[in-house]
């Protein structure tokens, strides 16, 4: 169904929020679509129905990884969270705890905007100095 | 509904996330203090005051044989800045139109961030702000408008500190001018003074409008606190036909924790 990304009434949504539903429906679509081409690689002989299947998935490599920048830029927390896991080398647990950890924490002490605000979210700037 | 009264206001939703835009894309950059001193909230419009355990005495009791003391706290100050935009403006860009003039609100941000940067620096007297630079117990060192020599003022205000006992790295908040005369300089052999600076201090350089001279300040932490009761917001105040006035403001204090933690250098 066209609608079923939202979660509530599309109507009391702010169009940021919609936008971002979308994205992360798209991004969700993708990586469905990458993990039906891995299966149909896997039992396909045909080597002219392979090479267009791998084209295929290259093509929602490249989508995944669009919306995902796409959704990252929105979020600070986010990409700062991704930022310590992604393209890491070791253990991608510890950098999930670690990255977590470091993050939220950090955002408290910036001067996150308390829940309900409707503040500028501007806070401490401690790093963001050149 | 908050005390910003934003529902009030003529304005959608879309124009609300303009403003919003725009109002962070010109504090962030001048909003000098909060790169270089802790910050501590936002603790919410109803903060009035914050703890620092200290009291007074007072001269007299209600009654004879007793001893009183009155606790002192430090009480946060409201800062406004109004500014009033064309509400044409406004529904042009509902429309779409991309070259809006805000200039009003960029004015107001400015202001606001000078104002904020002043007071954690310079102190405000009216509001028992002592500032960083005057509350400091080195001895201000003369910067002068000879940016070839800044290297060497700095590194004295960075030993002054060393001395005293202060860790590193450290920030240096620069005054419009100085600053100016900073970036546009290059020392012999072709390396920029900025550059230069930056390896002096260890941490970083920022243009401070409000500040006069400069100040090195030591960015190991706990040495100067800025309290936010409710960060940096847009209220609503009243619009007519044409024109709808709005404000930014923010209520905060400053505390010095450790007046030794910075050096003054004066114009």
């Amino acid at each position: 169904m066209g609608f079923d990304q939202y979660h509530e009434p599309a109507d009391e949504l702010p169009d940021e929020t919609r936008t971002f539903a979308r994205l992360c429906a798209s991004l969700t679509e993708e990586a469905e679509a990458i993990g039906w081409y891995e299966q149909r690689l896997a039992v396909e002989s045909d080597h002219e129905a392979l090479a267009v299947m791998r084209d295929a998935q290259g093509e929602e490599f490249k989508h995944f990884c669009m919306d995902l920048e796409f959704l990252l830029r929105r979020t600070a927390l986010w990409r700062e969270i991704a930022e310590g896991i992604l393209f890491q080398g070791g253990s991608i647990v510890e950098h999930g705890e670690e990255a977590e950890e470091e993050a939220v924490e950090g955002a408290a002490a910036r001067g996150a905007p308390l829940a309900g605000s409707t503040s500028l979210g501007i806070g401490g700037l401690r790093g963001a100095a050149s | 509904m908050s005390h910003l009264l934003q529902e009030h206001a003529p304005i959608t939703e879309a124009g609300w996330a303009l403003l919003g835009d725009e109002a962070r894309a010109r504090l962030t950059p001048a909003l000098a203090a909060r790169k270089l001193v802790d910050f501590a909230g936002p603790h919410g419009w109803q903060h009035s005051a914050t703890n620092i355990g200290r009291t007074r005495a007072l001269a007299d009791a209600p009654v004879d044989g007793l001893t009183a003391l009155q606790r002192r706290v430090l009480p946060l100050v409201e800062l406004r800045a109004p500014f009033s935009l064309a509400r044409e403006e406004l529904a042009d860009a509902d429309r779409g139109a991309r070259d809006v003039d805000l200039s009003a609100l960029d004015e107001a941000a400015h202001r606001i961030a000078t104002a904020e940067n002043r007071s954690v620096f310079h102190g405000w007297h009216a509001a028992a702000i002592a500032g960083v630079a005057e509350s400091s117990t080195h001895e201000p060192i003369p910067l002068g408008e000879d940016c070839e020599r800044y290297p060497r003022h700095v590194a004295r205000a960075v030993e002054v500190l060393l001395r005293a006992g202060i860790g590193g790295p450290y920030g240096l908040a620069l005054g419009p001018d100085a600053y100016t005369r900073v970036f546009e300089t290059t020392e012999h052999g072709g390396y920029p003074l900025f550059e230069h600076l930056r390896k002096i201090i260890g941490g970083p350089l920022v243009w401070a409008p409000g500040v006069q001279g400069a100040v090195v300040v030591s960015q190991r932490g706990g040495d100067f606190v800025l309290e936010v009761g409710d960060d940096l917001s847009i209220g609503y105040e009243r619009h007519d036909t044409d024109a709808v006035e709005l404000y930014l403001v923010e209520s905060f204090a400053f505390r010095v924790l450790t007046a030794e933690a910075a050096v003054a250098l004066t114009p």
